[in-house]
């Protein structure tokens, strides 16, 4: 498929001294990096790192102040991702270009600017598709298709133009464990055939299992070169943050046994209000004082629907499907939960949990009104609102200038602080974190996971909706997972291993679903 | 009853294909993802150039020329506020209708009432004497039959075009087509150009075809139902059609019933277009999720490249 | 040229902002008028200075400007909660109706029930007309911008029907009006010897009133959230459609409010022309005083300064005082345009990347 005449025998891509600037933040401080023929290297780092703007200028999305790019022997100016593409760079973004009221050809076709490439499209990603074990049907509209199919079109798309190069920004996020290893299945047989692999990725077991090389990035410099499988992942995190991890403990609370659950769920089926979305089905959990529930489960299972319906944005049909310290909330909305003690902090930080152009203390005041009295006769009481945001400010760490500051001038690690501070704060009875890590630096994930132990340690009860599987292992009790709308029951953590989670997360053992109640796990 | 009948037909083709034209102008405007509230004022600049230039030539055509010219000029104004300056597209809009109408009546203002020059017919002889079939399908304004053939090109070009898939691509997900690399604002630089053309156009035929004279605010309101009228059709140009011509004929309709004398009060009558506008209007958005599924998903979005 | 994101909101250009756009309209607006065959200079000294200076030309400002005031701060307040309420100048007509209608019916009741009641009308009219909207927009998802525009028209064509048949003044000598409102049912003058009416003093105090409502109570910050971020609003707890309904009944209510002062005061009757405009001027206000109840205020002075100057041009220039909607419309555009020095800034293009090579 790739043919072998190649312009030199040295590596397909050298990078020398890039250097990127935006205003406020250096991305690129003069990086260099090498990827040589038949490998997969990595581009290991934490967010913020420099990844991202980096295989942007490699692929022409952007140009760099300064440094050059060296393809296959030759110094080239990356003028865009169609030049890119023509020269043999293919890549699959983190957050697909996907266009979801389109068919899969439709949107394969857009991603190849040359009208002889479009000939015989549709054959030709059947027959690609099912080589590379990513089967596609042409005709499907992508709204219809899993997030796991919808990245086999991103990658086709790329495998249709003969890359030398493919880059792979943070692949498997939405991928199941199995889906994962048929990933590198097809990774490993497109390297070993002459197209080189830049595998960005902050997931080190997978880097360890996957990559022959990689290099470190810390904000924005290039820290160090490494083989990956002859370090532990210990020893790549520490590289990647210049520090000494200290695991966070995780201290034995002692469940109290039969207690009350606080949060129960029982029987909630709900018709998902996004056009696009997945409706819950006979969703059932309960979750007594002290425990942190785990809910896994990959984007696009319910994790909002079942947010939506916990928090009171969407009313269930009957009370009783959710009760706050037995008290039956499921027609209530969200004030009103809140006022029985329940607190949530939802995945869209800015937009849905802040919003962006108020400052803190408006942000403070939006859900903690009326439980920290900051309201006078209709009116808000600005001196105390501000001492409440300053207080949340203080108490997690919060790094900003005050409490006047907008919210979106805060990075997404404070404001994550800010925001599970403000429902810490205010938290009784229970509080849902959807997401609650993503997309935030590992100081102040430490942090979160610091207070929400603390909180359950002060008898609240917990649940963690999250996509990231060693969060999960990491903080929680138990855990289940939620697939196609439907949750499992839940099981303790000690007896979980990923295989297991990974198989019902992919929604094979089907009989581990269905309609779990309440009452069966005290 | 076969005379009225087909005088009926004529009028109504007549009096739908200004809303036709520019319903389909604003299709392709809104399928790029930008939402052009400047109709009005787009068709009424056309209106007026058209007329303007049609009278001082004394050709229809290089009038029709020139109001197409105008709207596209309007709509440029726009399409630059709201692309390259990145404004509010509902202020823009409405700024683009206010100015629209000021420029229109300040132009204009020393040719009201004065007689335009001789309208484009595009009879075949012979054919056109059959009865009913012979008007209706054959002696009409050259541009009734422009407006079928302008919107089965665009329907062409929307469903079986590269050029035109790009344009619903970026009208579905901006960002997904910047990442790409399709040149999102040239896009719909274009759209929005093409829509403001087919406002111009629609304008000029009311002044220089169907009326043909220059009043002020002459399209009373036509630009904005043309606006309904892509909702109506839930952006798709086949609907477009049938509800081009519902609303011409009720337009033709409340003009006809008013002349003909009937015991409802006229004002009642000349409002009804716009009520059924609203009825028309209730009936297809109500069902949220068939809005959702067929509206650009970057509708009225603006788009800034390095965010 | 680019353009580059100042990674915050400058404050100095959302006030210079205005400010820049004002002096380009002027400059605009002598270019039309040397356009038209006059001279720039003493043309816009026609238009903008001289209806100030002139005698009892303050007054006539003030009165010019009551109705856009009220109603631009209204709709300042719907469009900080996101809803684009167009209809501002059929909510007007609607008012005058309304409070035309009630003082025709009662044109004897003593002036503590007449007068009062006449306001209560008009607000009720207003407000009825920017119900209709609402409910199209919260129970049947009518996008409102095209709803409150189509009523529009139906309320100019109600009001012609009134006006030419039930309610026109037999003594009138068939012209299309009512007969002129009894005294219980005029709004009275507040400075002797002028035009200057309650309606001048209650507009300024309105726009107050709404700018504390929006800045510092509750409901007023539940309206900016669910203008700026619905979801955070819904997860708040705060009801959308409940806000969208206080949204529009608030700017229609104003709508009809200025209505019945007009009709009650500087017109003193119903007829088909009670307005030239002043609902989609209105619009400009609340975008020029950057949605602002307070900047509604200057904002609504200066609109109404370009509608003495359009009859100013007209009458001492002979120009059609279609010029005031030319200024409006070339202040709205170049307002748009300058608003985008307050989040960008202006660059010239960039050198390329420059490669490090023999360096190293």
């Amino acid at each position: 498929m790739l043919d072998e005449t190649a312009v030199d025998d040295g590596p397909y891509l050298l990078l020398r001294g890039i250097t990127k600037q935006f205003p406020g933040c250096l991305a690129n401080d003069r990086v260099d990096l090498t990827v040589a023929r038949n490998e997969i290297h990595a581009l290991l780092g934490e967010n913020g790192a420099g990844k991202s703007t980096l295989v942007k200028i490699i692929y022409g999305v952007m140009q760099p102040d300064a440094g050059e790019i060296v393809w296959r022997g030759e110094g080239v100016t990356m003028q865009s991702p169609a030049h890119a593409r023509r020269l043999g760079i293919g890549m699959v973004f983190q957050h697909f270009s996907l266009f979801e009221s389109l068919t899969v050809a439709e949107n394969v076709a857009l991603g190849m600017n040359d009208a002889k490439d479009r000939a015989n499209l549709r054959e030709r990603i059947v027959e690609i598709s099912q080589k590379y074990g990513l089967p596609l049907s042409p005709d499907q509209t992508v709204h219809d298709l899993s997030v796991g199919e919808r990245q086999r079109i991103e990658i086709v798309r790329c495998l249709l133009q003969n890359p030398r190069l493919l880059i792979m920004d943070e692949p498997t996020s939405v991928l199941t464990p199995q889906e994962v290893e048929k990933l590198f299945e097809t990774l490993r047989r497109l390297a070993s055939e002459g197209c080189s692999i830049l595998y960005i990725s902050h997931k080190l077991e997978e880097i360890r299992a996957l990559c022959d090389t990689a290099t470190i990035m810390r904000l924005g410099r290039v820290v160090a070169h490494c083989v990956p499988s002859e370090r532990s992942a210990k020893e790549l995190a520490e590289l990647m943050i210049a520090a000494q991890l200290d695991p966070p403990s995780r201290s034995r609370r002692i469940l109290a046994q039969g207690a009350r659950p606080r949060l129960a769920v029982e029987n909630l089926s709900q018709k998902s209000p996004h056009p696009f979305g997945t409706d819950l089905r006979e969703v059932g959990f309960a979750v007594s004082p002290g425990e942190i529930l785990g809910v896994a489960g990959i984007a696009g299972n319910g994790q909002t629907e079942l947010m939506d319906a916990l928090s009171g944005e969407v009313l269930a049909d009957a009370p009783e499907t959710i009760t706050l310290d037995g008290v039956a909330v499921g027609r209530m909305g969200p004030q009103e939960r809140r006022n029985l003690g329940g607190c949530f902090v939802p995945e869209e930080r800015n937009g849905h949990g802040a919003v962006g152009a108020m400052t803190l203390s408006e942000n403070a005041f939006l859900t903690g009104g009326a439980r920290r009295s900051l309201t006078r006769f209709g009116f808000i009481n600005h001196a105390r609102t501000i001492d409440f945001a300053r207080e949340i400010i203080h108490r997690f760490d919060v790094r900003t200038t005050g409490p006047k500051a907008q919210a979106r001038a805060l990075s997404g690690g404070n404001l994550q602080k800010f925001l599970v501070g403000r429902e810490v704060m205010q938290s009784r009875a229970a509080l849902v974190v959807n997401q609650p890590t993503w997309g935030v630096d590992a100081g102040a994930a430490a942090a979160i996971y610091r207070a929400l132990a603390d909180l359950a340690e002060k008898g609240a009860a917990i649940v963690i909706i999250s996509q990231d599987l060693d969060e999960i292992f990491l903080v929680c009790d138990r855990v289940a997972v939620i697939a196609g709308g439907r949750l499992s029951r839940p099981i303790p953590v000690k007896e979980a291993t990923i295989e297991q989670i990974g198989l019902v997360m992919g929604g094979a053992a089907a009989k581990d679903l269905g309609g779990a109640t309440a009452r069966e796990h005290a | 009853m076969i005379f009225f009948l087909t005088s009926f037909f004529v009028s109504v083709m007549a009096s739908s294909t200004p809303l036709l034209l520019a319903a389909t102008g604003e299709l392709v405007t809104e399928r790029a993802g930008v939402l052009n509230l400047g109709v009005e004022g787009m068709m009424l600049v056309g209106a007026v150039t058209g007329f303007v230039v049609g009278h001082l030539t004394g050709s229809t055509t290089l009038g029709l020329v020139a109001a197409i010219a105008g709207g596209a000029a309007l709509s440029a104004i726009f399409a630059f506020l709201t692309l390259t300056l990145l404004s509010n597209q509902t202020a823009a809009g409405l700024a683009l209708t206010i100015f629209g109408r000021g420029f229109s009546s300040l132009l204009g203002a020393g040719y009201v009432g004065i007689k335009g020059p001789e309208p484009l017919k595009l009879a075949a002889p012979g054919l056109s004497k059959i009865p009913f079939f012979g008007p209706v399908l054959f002696g009409q304004d050259a541009l009734v039959y422009a407006s079928f053939l302008i919107l089965a090109a665009v329907a062409w070009f929307l469903y079986r075009t590269h050029a035109g898939l790009a344009l619903r691509a970026v009208g579905d997900s901006h960002d997904a087509a910047h990442a790409i690399g399709y040149p999102v604002n040239a896009i719909r630089f274009s759209a929005t150009m093409f829509g403001g053309a087919m406002a111009g156009l629609a304008g000029g035929y009311m002044s220089l075809v169907y009326s043909p004279m220059w009043a002020e605010n002459m399209t009373a309101g036509r630009g904005w139902i043309a606006l309904a009228l892509v909702v109506f059709a839930t952006w798709r140009p086949a609907w477009l059609l049938g509800g081009a011509y519902l609303f011409g004929a009720i337009m033709y309709l409340s003009l006809y019933v008013q002349g003909v004398g009937v015991p409802i009060p006229s004002p009642f009558i000349s409002a009804l277009p716009y009520l059924v506008t609203v009825v028309v209007l209730a009936v297809i958005s109500r069902d949220r999720r068939r809005i959702r599924l067929n509206q650009p998903a970057c509708l009225g979005r603006p788009f800034y490249a390095g965010a | 040229m680019r353009f580059e994101p100042r990674g915050k909101v400058s404050i100095l250009w959302t006030y210079a902002s205005p400010v820049l756009a004002i002096a380009l309209t002027i400059l605009g607006t002598g270019v039309v008028f040397w356009a038209l065959g006059q001279a720039p200079g003493p043309a816009v000294y026609t238009f903008l200075v001289a209806p100030l200076v002139q005698a009892g030309g303050l007054s006539a400002l003030a009165v010019k400007a009551a109705p856009l005031i009220m109603m631009g701060a209204g709709l300042a307040l719907c469009y900080r909660a996101s809803v684009w309420n167009i209809g501002a100048e059929g909510q007007f007509t609607v008012g005058a109706i309304f409070a035309g209608g009630f003082a025709l019916a009662f044109p004897d009741l003593p002036g503590a029930l007449l007068y009062p009641g006449t306001i209560a009308a008009g607000v009720i009219g207003g407000a009825a007309m920017a119900a209709i909207v609402a409910f199209l927009r919260t129970e049947l998802n009518v996008n409102e911008i095209l709803s409150s525009l189509m009523l529009t028209y139906v309320a100019q064509y109600v009001l012609i029907y009134l006006v030419t048949g039930p309610w026109k003044d037999p003594k009138g000598f068939g012209f299309p009006q009512t007969a002129m409102f009894s005294d219980g049912a005029t709004t009275p003058i507040v400075i002797e010897g002028t035009g200057v009416h309650l309606g001048c003093v209650v507009a300024p105090l309105a726009a107050i009133a709404i700018w504390a409502l929006m800045s510092k109570s509750v409901l007023g910050f539940q309206l900016r959230v669910v203008g700026q971020a619905p979801r955070a609003a819904r997860f708040a707890g705060f009801s959308e459609r409940r806000l969208i309904w206080v949204a529009l009944l608030a700017s229609g209510g104003l709508a009809g409010l200025a209505g019945m002062f007009e009709v009650t005061g500087p017109i003193g009757q119903l007829t088909t022309d009670l307005s030239p405009g002043y609902g989609f001027t209105a619009v400009i206000v609340a975008f020029l005083g950057r949605l602002h109840p307070i900047g509604a205020i200057f904002a609504g002075l200066l609109l109404a300064l370009s509608y003495l100057g359009g009859d100013a041009a007209q009458i001492d220039l002979g120009l059609p005082n279609a010029v005031t909607g030319i200024f409006q419309g070339i202040l709205l555009f170049f307002l748009l345009a300058c608003d985008i020095l307050i989040l960008f800034r202006i660059r010239l293009a960039r050198p390329r990347a420059k490669a490090i090579g023999a360096a190293e």
